[in-house]
């Protein structure tokens, strides 16, 4: 009995004892909980603190570049300027050839017509009477291209001549650069990029409504141009871009996730493949820029393919995505539980049943996440497409991937690295904001997939 | 009998006139092992197992935790393939056919033994899915019709299915540790198997549900081959025809459930049954 009681008082305390210890490590323990947290906290705030950074830099400097200053004229054909035989009309009995010859001779004439001169009227007509301001500096006000557009309505419609249209054409990037207040306006004349009339005209011209600021859409719709940066667009970049995506998820897409099924489910571990999957970690690590130097040697010296293309461009983007997405879906499926798979196998599923059946669907939302990262990561890569003769100027919108063609990416570090800083500066946030959002709009499609797939698995 | 190398064994004959005495011809034996080990890495976890499984009778597997019963009960349908670093030594026969021949093909084997796993093993889909997944895949059913009969009375057969009725399409890993236990039971009875392994298949159950797994088994017995694994005495004792005792990767002592439980002839046989080891 006594012997009893003593053992028990004996544990009692013992069991006491054990409770202060395990309370004495208890402050240490929720200490080092609120510490962890506290790091963590001030990582992630960190963090946002510069994606914030960023982007208050980027938008702050690109949405200005989304309104452009316009001048709104009108414009008279005058007979009196455009002396001109009227149009080719197809005679009978002449040939394709020679209708042709004779439609590109009334042309090549059209070209060398004063469409200055028509556009100088236009101007004055809205200046104020008798304003003194010399031709050349009237021109600067309005963009280079001006006289091919008013050219262009005409060819589009030669009953134009005699008649006055009103036609909206973008100022010049000084003028828009004037106009914003991007150049100081103090500074002394020799310094400024417009003439003091011209700058004078300009601000009349802002006051009396024939020059506004309206939303740009030429930076959508136009390509890059160098003789009128003011008209300089995306389009061709945006499509180089759109182009070279398409490749990378047809190409590596499929590869990608087949070898990484073949290796990780079907192949039998071997020397061969630990040497497979040591190399490709090892290419997830290779610099892109190596990827050019390969893309330019084999595709473009080797197999002869084109240069500037966006076929090119996204093979080799492909090869740098292959180990991403290769190494992403093997993690993905090393993280099934080999319970599932014996559950598969147990019921007489064949391996690739299996795989089908029941690991891909578990692991595809990751999967596609994984890849979706990977086709973002390559549409922003410039380096590699630098030297596959990407970096060329392109003036036209590519209408196949194997017409030249240049990338968002790489539009931005040419915008970035032109001379008149003033307005491309803002050109250059303006398209890394499209870029931006394109990569946005990836992840978001990713994130959608994920919660959509995931909901119904 | 042999008594050498610590096994007993026992003919066919006395298993069987001890099941059915007045049916003996029909019995047979269904699945032979001769020497089997069982190698996980450099570690050999069966050091040569030799037993002889009855058709149409219930053989149970008993012995103390981490034995061997469930390594040994993977190489009867080759599920020990699937493992990475397991390696089987020995031979097994099937109907007097070798299971490890390169020549045979393992899927229909798996289809021909069914199998339910220790720890309930679901599939992240439905619960119709779950049980209508190997009828499926081997063309057992064609129509829906036949599909649908088909998990149902599998459900049904399982003790699941009055559970389950109303929420067919919901996740089969949605449901508790007993509920999927049987689930899995119904999804390894819907393929229709010959031989049924069942890796402690009422581990997770309460009694009541356990009593229809074990009715389930023994109306199975009548036309099928079950091999049982489990750690109650009692549920061997009531379900099973034979019993095979493993201790630390060897088989003790096998021979009719009757026999094993009132009489064993192995020491260590008496201490775990009497609950000495284990
Ligand atoms: N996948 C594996 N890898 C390595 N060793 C394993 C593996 N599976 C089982 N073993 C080992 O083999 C031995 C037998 O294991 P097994 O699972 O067959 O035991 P068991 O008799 O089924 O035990 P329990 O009653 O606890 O389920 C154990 O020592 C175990 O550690
Ligand atoms: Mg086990």
């Amino acid at each position: 009995m006594t012997e009893l009681s003593q053992s028990n008082t004996a544990s009692r305390s013992l069991a006491a004892e054990r409770a202060r210890k395990v309370k004495a490590g208890l402050r240490r323990r929720h200490m080092t909980e609120k510490i962890f947290r506290g790091l963590g906290i001030a990582a992630i705030v960190a963090a946002l603190g510069f994606v914030a950074l960023l982007f208050t830099d980027v938008l702050s400097k690109g949405i200005p570049a989304f309104t452009q200053a316009n001048l709104h004229l009108e414009v008279a054909y005058d007979p009196a300027i455009i002396k001109l035989t009227p149009a080719p009309v197809r005679e009978v009995g002449q040939s394709d050839a020679g209708f042709e010859q004779a439609n590109l001779k009334w042309r090549s004439s059209l070209v060398l017509l004063n469409w200055n001169k028509v556009l100088e009227v236009a101007m004055r007509k809205s200046a104020p009477a008798d304003y003194d301001i010399d031709t050349r500096q009237l021109l600067t006000i309005p963009e280079t291209n001006a006289r091919h557009i008013l050219r262009e309505r005409y060819v589009e419609d030669p009953g134009l001549l005699g008649k006055t249209i009103s036609i909206d054409l973008v100022a010049s990037a000084n003028v828009d650069n004037w106009v914003k207040g991007n150049i100081d306006r103090d500074l002394p004349d020799a310094q400024q990029q417009l003439g003091a009339d011209a700058r004078a005209l300009t601000d009349f011209f802002a006051e009396n409504g024939t020059l506004t600021k309206d939303f740009a859409t030429g930076i959508f719709t136009n390509v890059d141009s160098r003789a009128a940066p003011a008209s300089a667009g995306l389009a061709g970049a945006f499509m180089g871009s759109v182009y070279m995506m398409l490749v990378v998820i047809i190409l590596a897409v499929p590869i990608g996730v087949a070898s990484a099924i073949y290796l990780e489910e079907f192949a039998k571990k071997s020397r061969l493949t630990d040497i497979i999957e040591v190399n490709i970690n090892n290419l997830a690590a290779v610099p892109s820029i190596v990827f050019g130097l390969l893309g330019a040697a084999v595709f473009i010296n080797f197999f002869h393919l084109p240069i500037s293309a966006p076929l090119v461009g996204g093979m080799v983007l492909t090869l740098m995505t292959l180990p991403t997405i290769i190494i992403a879906t093997r993690a993905a499926l090393q993280s099934v539980s080999p319970a599932l798979r014996q559950a598969a196998l147990g019921l007489g599923a064949s391996r690739t049943q299996m795989v089908f059946h029941h690991v891909l669907p578990v692991t595809f939302p990751s999967i596609l996440t994984a890849t979706i990262i990977g086709v973002a990561q390559a549409l922003g890569e410039t380096a590699p497409l630098l030297l596959i003769g990407m970096n060329a100027f392109v003036a036209s919108v590519p209408a196949s991937p194997l017409d030249q063609a240049t990338a968002l990416p790489v539009q931005i570090f040419l915008w970035n690295g032109n001379e008149n800083r003033n307005f491309f500066e803002a050109r250059t946030s303006a398209a890394i904001m499209v870029l931006l959002g394109l990569m946005i709009l990836l992840n978001a499609i990713a994130i959608f997939l994920r919660t959509r797939l995931e909901r119904r698995a | 009998m042999d008594v050498m190398a610590g096994k007993v064994k026992m003919t066919q004959t006395t298993v069987e006139s001890a099941m059915n005495p007045t049916d003996a011809p029909d019995r047979s034996i269904r699945i032979q092992a001769q020497d089997v080990k069982v190698h996980y890495g450099a570690k050999e976890a069966l050091h040569g197992v030799s037993i002889e499984i009855p058709d149409r009778a219930v053989t149970s597997f008993i012995g103390p935790s981490g034995c061997g019963k469930s390594t040994f009960l993977r190489c009867i349908n080759r599920m020990n393939d699937t493992i990475e670093g397991a390696r089987v030594e020995g031979l097994i026969k099937l109907d007097g056919e070798d299971i490890y021949d390169p020549s045979l093909d393992v899927v229909e084997l798996r289809a021909r033994i069914g199998m339910v796993f220790q720890k309930p093993n679901p599939f992240p889909k439905s619960i119709y899915e779950n049980v209508a997944y190997g009828p499926k895949i081997h063309g057992i059913a064609t129509s829906r019709t036949d599909l649908d009969e088909i998990v149902v009375s599998s459900l049904r057969r399982a003790g699941l299915f009055e559970e389950v009725k109303d929420r067919l399409n919901e996740p089969g890993t949605g449901l508790s540790g007993g509920q999927q236990q049987r689930l899995c039971i119904a999804r390894a009875m819907a393929v229709g198997p010959e031989v049924i392994l069942m890796d402690e298949p009422c581990s997770a159950l309460d009694p009541i549900a356990t009593a229809i797994i074990e009715e389930l088994i023994d109306e199975l017995r009548a036309n099928y081959t079950i091999v049982i694994v489990t750690h109650s005495m009692q549920q061997a004792a009531r379900v099973s025809q034979k019993t095979a005792f493993f201790h630390l990767g060897n088989l003790i002592e096998e021979g009719v459930t009757e026999d094993i439980f009132t009489n064993p002839i192995n020491k260590q046989t008496q201490d775990y049954i009497m609950g000495r080891i284990g």
